[in-house]
Formats: structure tokens, sequence, C-alpha cells
């Protein structure tokens, strides 16, 4: 399936949360448990990038304003 | 960007870039965001002023690139007023907890919303002082234990939780009141929808705009931010239901 | 042009409060100070300032908070237990820097006391009166045409140093009728970058806070007012004499008492005894210097404060003096109002002592 949209996340303004994770219709989002920022916290990352559906809910629903959401053109 | 993309969501220019000193997943990072979200999308970024409290929020002046003066403690509806009052063209809020609001400065806020001062209270109820602890808040839920209710609230000794949102839309000259939250994305756009109705109604001058964010606080709360959503939806939302509690009257366009 | 009436010291001090530019005033209502509010309310239709009638003395400090923060010329009047309630209020807007003015029309305590005048709150004006290191201006009018002129200058000096100042003032000037001249009105047109008044794009945003969480910028915070406090102590300090050149006794007295102390002084004389009278206009920043070169003049044998208290600007008397000769002290306490005989006694009580 094309991909319809992607999504990046700010490791350091990510607090690790989970609330994008926990919204995301597509189960696209996970937090990284392997690595932390420099705040010794897990961040989100686009883990499945080509289910994004540019739908804006991690963006709608991220505290913290860590998600920057792009949507792809109509051709 | 990647080649055949746009950019659909950014943080908000308003916003600073200064990390937010709030717990992951608090609301009271996503109220600012979702308020700094309104500010830019009505530019009107020049002519707002925010007032914040004494609480977790006490710092809101460091991530809002607005012009804000700092209240004493419960004093915030009072400092709005003043400023309102001599600035009635500017857009004014007040930013304050639920221990702010409705406990130290419940007499500010009812006066204020009595007269129908022409700002908008941005109420942030988590049920408990976050800032100073985990204390017993005016909202916290009967049985729900803090450190000052050890035992849970006991409504013989301390009396139930205030309901803000009904109390003030009994005044006549307030416009609007809604209760939001933030637990779902589609909360999350109602309520982003409710302080920018909140702000137009403000800038056409028809009375007092309350939203009460029934907000979290995973912190002292001691569960984690999603856990803290099961609990807004299981115990908070049945005693503050959301919604709309006052709207000025429809007028035809 | 001056303007000449007969006028009661709260009306007085409403009036030089308009034609001083007055944008807002916040105040509750309080015997004996209520004329203040009563008169800025009738005469508003003809101006435009903001009147409102606060539910309270500290939602009034904070409206000042707010429309002073705002950049407007604000004042705010009480009388002693709303005073009490507003120190919180004037702590921070001393941090904050807002430039705010404030009549105390003192009546007598502790508690809900008396109606009657006192000035029993000299302490809680000239120490701070709320919590931390603070000071505010404190003006003492003695004369309803000082309550005028102490008026423009309060909000003048508020102005300079971004600070509250206050009038220091009691019942019975605010409720005695005397004969006034009334300055010609100012147009007010506030110079204050800092205000919150929405944020410009050629400007950082502006903000008012007294929130220091760190110590080392809470103590740096602390040195930027004490380093302002110097300043206004080097400049704005007030007093007055009378026949102290050849005097070998001084009456210090502020306000209201100063004028029974004048009239003390000439009864004095006229039997003979050399009194003179010091007067501080200002009461913070207190005229030491003046004081303590008085002290040493080698005809000066003793000083007696003379207060309707128990004794609180005594202790700056002393401070000035500073052992260079001894302070006595007189006072009257409860609303009572001493008269220049009973002082005299006690003046010649003091004398026969010292020999
Ligand atoms: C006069 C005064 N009393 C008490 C305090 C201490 N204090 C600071 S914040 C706070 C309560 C904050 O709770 P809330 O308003 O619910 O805000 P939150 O921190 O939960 O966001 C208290 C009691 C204070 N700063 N000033
Ligand atoms: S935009 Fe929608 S689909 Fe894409 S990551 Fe965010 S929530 Fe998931
Ligand atoms: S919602 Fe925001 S802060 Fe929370 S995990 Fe996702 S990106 Fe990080
Ligand atoms: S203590 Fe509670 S209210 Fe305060 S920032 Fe943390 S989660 Fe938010």
């Amino acid at each position: 399936m094309p991909q319809k949209g992607y999504v990046e996340i700010s490791v350091e303004g990510c607090k690790g949360c989970n609330l994008c994770v926990l919204h995301c219709p597509t189960n696209c989002l996970a937090l990284n448990t392997k690595d932390t920022n420099s705040y010794g916290l897990h961040y989100a990352y686009l883990a499945e990038e080509d289910k994004c559906i540019a739908c804006m809910n991690c963006s709608v629903i991220c505290p913290d304003a860590a998600i920057t959401v792009y949507k792809k053109m109509a051709a | 960007m990647k080649e055949g993309y746009e950019l659909i969501y950014k943080r908000p220019e308003s916003l600073l870039q200064t990390r937010m000193h709030y717990c992951p997943g608090c609301f009271h990072s996503t109220t600012h965001k979702i308020l700094m979200e309104v500010v830019d999308e009505l530019g009107i970024k020049e002519k707002t002023v925010g007032v914040c409290p004494v609480g977790c929020s006490v710092f809101a002046y460091d991530y809002l690139d607005v012009d804000m003066q700092e209240a004493a403690h419960g004093r915030a509806a009072a400092v709005a007023t003043g400023i309102k009052r001599i600035l009635p063209d500017r857009v004014v809020f007040s930013y304050q907890g639920d221990g702010d609001l409705a406990a130290i400065g419940t007499a500010e806020t009812l006066h204020a919303c009595n007269r129908g001062e022409n700002f908008t209270f941005i109420f942030i109820n988590n049920g408990i002082y976050g800032m100073t602890g985990g204390q017993m808040a005016p909202t916290t839920l009967e049985g729900q234990k803090t450190s000052t209710s050890p035992y849970g609230r006991d409504p013989e000794k301390v009396g139930l939780p205030l309901k803000m949102c009904e109390i003030v839309s009994q005044f006549k000259r307030v416009a609007f009141v809604q209760r939001v939250s933030f637990n779902t994305p589609a909360n999350a756009r109602k309520a982003k929808k409710a302080i920018k109705t909140a702000f137009e109604i403000q800038m056409k001058k028809l009375g007092t705009t309350f939203i009460e964010v029934a907000s979290n606080c995973p912190s002292q709360w001691k569960c984690t931010p999603e856990e803290s959503l099961d609990w807004l939806t299981n115990h908070v939302f049945p005693y503050y239901p959301l919604g709309v509690f006052k709207e000025p009257p429809k007028t035809k366009e | 042009m001056v303007e000449t009436k007969l006028m009661k010291g709260n009306e007085a001090l409403a009036e030089a409060a308009i034609r001083s530019g007055l944008q807002a005033y916040f105040g509750y209502p309080i015997t004996p100070q209520s004329e203040v509010i009563e008169y800025l309310a009738r005469e508003e239709p003809k101006y435009n300032y903001v009147l409102l009638q606060a539910e309270s003395e500290v939602a009034a400090v904070n409206m000042l908070y707010g429309s002073g923060g705002a950049g407007g010329r604000v004042m705010t009047t009480t009388s002693s237990p709303g005073f009490s309630l507003m120190q919180e209020g004037i702590s921070y807007i001393a941090c904050a820097e807002i430039p705010c003015v404030f009549a105390n029309i003192v009546r007598g305590g502790p508690g809900l006391g008396t109606i009657q005048p006192s000035q029993s709150d000299y302490n809680q004006a000239t120490k701070g009166g709320g919590h931390g290191d603070y000071n505010i201006i404190v003006l003492v009018p003695n004369s309803v045409q000082e309550m005028v002129d102490h008026c423009r200058l309060a909000f003048e000096l508020a102005d300079k140093y971004r600070t509250p100042a206050m009038l220091l003032s009691d019942g019975a000037i605010g409720q005695m009728m005397e004969k006034v001249n009334l300055p010609e009105p100012i147009e007010y047109k506030p110079n204050k970058p800092w205000a919150t008044t929405g944020k410009t794009p050629d400007r950082e945003r502006n903000i008012l806070t007294s929130l220091y969480i760190k110590s080392e910028t809470m103590e740096e915070k602390n040195k930027i007012l004490q380093e302002k406090y110097k300043q206004i102590i080097a400049n704005e300090i007030r007093f007055d004499e009378y026949k102290t050149d050849d005097a070998e006794i001084i009456i210090t007295s502020f306000g209201l008492t100063s004028r029974i102390a004048k009239k003390t002084v000439d009864i004095g004389r006229e039997e003979g005894m050399k009194l003179g009278l010091f007067r501080p206009i200002t009461v913070w920043p207190f005229p030491t210097k003046a004081l303590a070169e008085i002290a040493s003049r080698p005809q000066v044998k003793f000083f007696i404060s003379v207060e309707m208290n128990a004794g609180q600007m005594v202790e700056d008397v002393k401070l000035a003096v500073c052992g260079q000769k001894s302070v006595h002290f007189y006072g009257r306490m409860g609303g009572i109002v001493p008269t220049p005989d009973e002082i005299l006694d006690v003046i010649k009580e003091k004398e026969a002592g010292r020999d």
C-alpha cells in the first residue's frame, strides 16, 4: 500500500508518555524501549512507516508538541 | 521533508521551544499547546495577555510567547480583571489549577463570573494539588486518596468535590461554559474548538468564558499516563461530565 | 490654574488622584476611608477611569497588580484591617516592580479596633508589611493640602522607581475639612515599555513575576531591589523642621500629631522652653541623617517622639540618634489624640528627671 503520510518525532522533545502510541489507529508508532534521550526517557518513533495515514491523532494528543505530521500530496 | 509530501501539523509558533517542565503525559502541557494553537490560528498573539497561577503551571510564561503576569495563589481572576478593565480590547485569559481557582481563589472566581468579566478562564481540574505534592483539592473525588486524605476523601468531614462549571453556569453574565478533556484525540479536538469559541466570544464582549479541563496528574495520582486516562473515564467523567454547560444564544449570521 | 476649595481629606485625595491622571481605582469600603471610593463613583461619568468596588481588599490589591502591570496609573485606598489584607499583594507588586499607589487612612487597632484615627500602622507601612525583603515609599500627609500634594507625588515616585508608593494618613485627616489648592489636571501619558499590553513583533514578551525559583536568581533580584531602595534613600527623603535651629528639646512627630506638636512648640516657647519640631514627611525612606545631625548639636538635650501608637517611629528615631542623646516617647492609643498641654507636661517631667 502506498504510504499516505509520515511523522517526525523530536527525540529530545518526547517525554515517552506513550499516549501517541496508544491512540494511533494503525499502530504504526512505538516507544523505543532500548534507547533513551538525554533526559533518560524512552522516546516514541514511527515504527511502521508505510502504515501512517496522516490522521494527526498522535500530534493532537501529544502533550509536548513533539510530533510533526506530513501528508502525501494529491498527485 | 520528503518529496511529494506536505506539512500538515507542526508545533505552534507561539509555543516556545523551551522544554516544558510538566511530567510526561500531563494535560497541563496539552493545554498549553492547544492554547497556543488557538492563539496562532486566530492571529491574536499581539493582543493576548495571560495570567498564570501558583500551582504546577506557575512557569507557564516560560513556554507561551505572549505577555503574561504571574498572580499570587488564587488571585488570577482579580489580576485578569485588572488587565481586562484597563485594556478592554486585549484577549485576556487566566490559567488556574483547582486549588487556585476553587479553594483559595473561590471568591475572586465567583465575583469575576458574576460581574461577567470579559476574559477566559482556563481551569485545570486535576483533582489534586500537583505542585505541593499531592494534597487534597476542592475537586478531589469522594473516596480518592491523597496525602491529606490518606483514607480517601470523606464528605462528612470535607464536603463533596466542587463542580465549578455547574456553579458558574448559574451566573447570568457568564456567556460560555464547557468542560473538556484531552483523553482521546476526538476530545482534544473538541477542547481546541471550545477554547477557540471562548476567545471568539470574549472578542465579541459577550461575557465571561469558562473552560474547565478535566485534567490528569499521573505523578500525584501515582499512575502511568495511560492509567490516568482510565481513571478519567471510570471515575472523573461520571462525576464531572464533559460538555457545554452554557453558550450564548445562537444568532443568525 | 489652581482651584481653591474647602474639602474633606478623603475627597481631596480622590480629586487629586483624578487630576493626576488616575486610570483605574479598585477598592473596598471601610471607615474612615469610604469617601474616596464614593467620591470617585460620583465623579466617574465625567471621566474615563476604571472604577470597581472589589469583593475584598485581597481582590482589590490583585486587580491593582493586573491593571498597574498592564501599564495603568492605578490606586487603591483602605483603612487598617484592609491594608493588612493587602500585604501579600503588595509584596508581589514590590517584587514584580509594578507602580501602584496606596493610601491607608489609619484607624486604631489591633483587630477590628476602632474607627477613630491612629498611627499604629507605622511599623506595617515602613518595615515592608508583607513577606520578604522589600520597602515601599511612605509619604505622610499632615493636612488636607498634603493629601493632594502627596497623592500626585506618590504617583510620580511610583512610576519613577517602578515601585508601590503609599500615603500613610489617618482617620482625622481623611475626615477633616480644610481649604485646599487643587492643582491643574494633567493628561497622563504612560511610558511603560515593560507593561503587559500584548507582545508586538518588535519586542520580546513582557513578563511580570515575582517568582525566582533558583536561590541565585532570587538573590540577584533582591540585589536589584535593594539597589533601587538605595537610590530612593539617596534621592527621596523629605522632612520638615520647625524652630529646630536653637532648640534644646526636639519633638519628633509625623502626620496628624505633628500639627499638635507644632502647637506644643509654640506654647512651650512662650513659657521659655526651647522646643523644636522635626517632622518626617517620608517615613520610608526615613530622614536618618538629618536627625543624626540635629542630635549632634551641643545644645540639643533630648528627643521626644510623640505618636498615636505604643511607640513605633521612636525606634527609627533612636536608630538615627544612635545614642548621642536620650530619646523619649509619649503616645496615646485607641484613637485618642494627645493635646499640647499633656505633651508639654510630659516634656517638663522628662526635663526635670534629666537634671
Ligand atoms: C498563599 C499561599 N498558600 C499556599 C501556597 C502553596 N501552594 C502552592 S501551589 C498550591 C496548590 C496547587 O494546586 P492546584 O491549584 O490544584 O494546581 P496544580 O499544581 O495541581 O496544577 C499550594 C497550596 C502558596 N503558594 N501561597
Ligand atoms: S498520523 Fe495518525 S497514523 Fe500517522 S502516526 Fe500519527 S496517529 Fe498514527
Ligand atoms: S505523545 Fe508525545 S511525548 Fe508522548 S510518547 Fe508520543 S511523542 Fe512522546
Ligand atoms: S505534578 Fe501532576 S499536574 Fe503537576 S506537572 Fe506533574 S502530572 Fe502535571
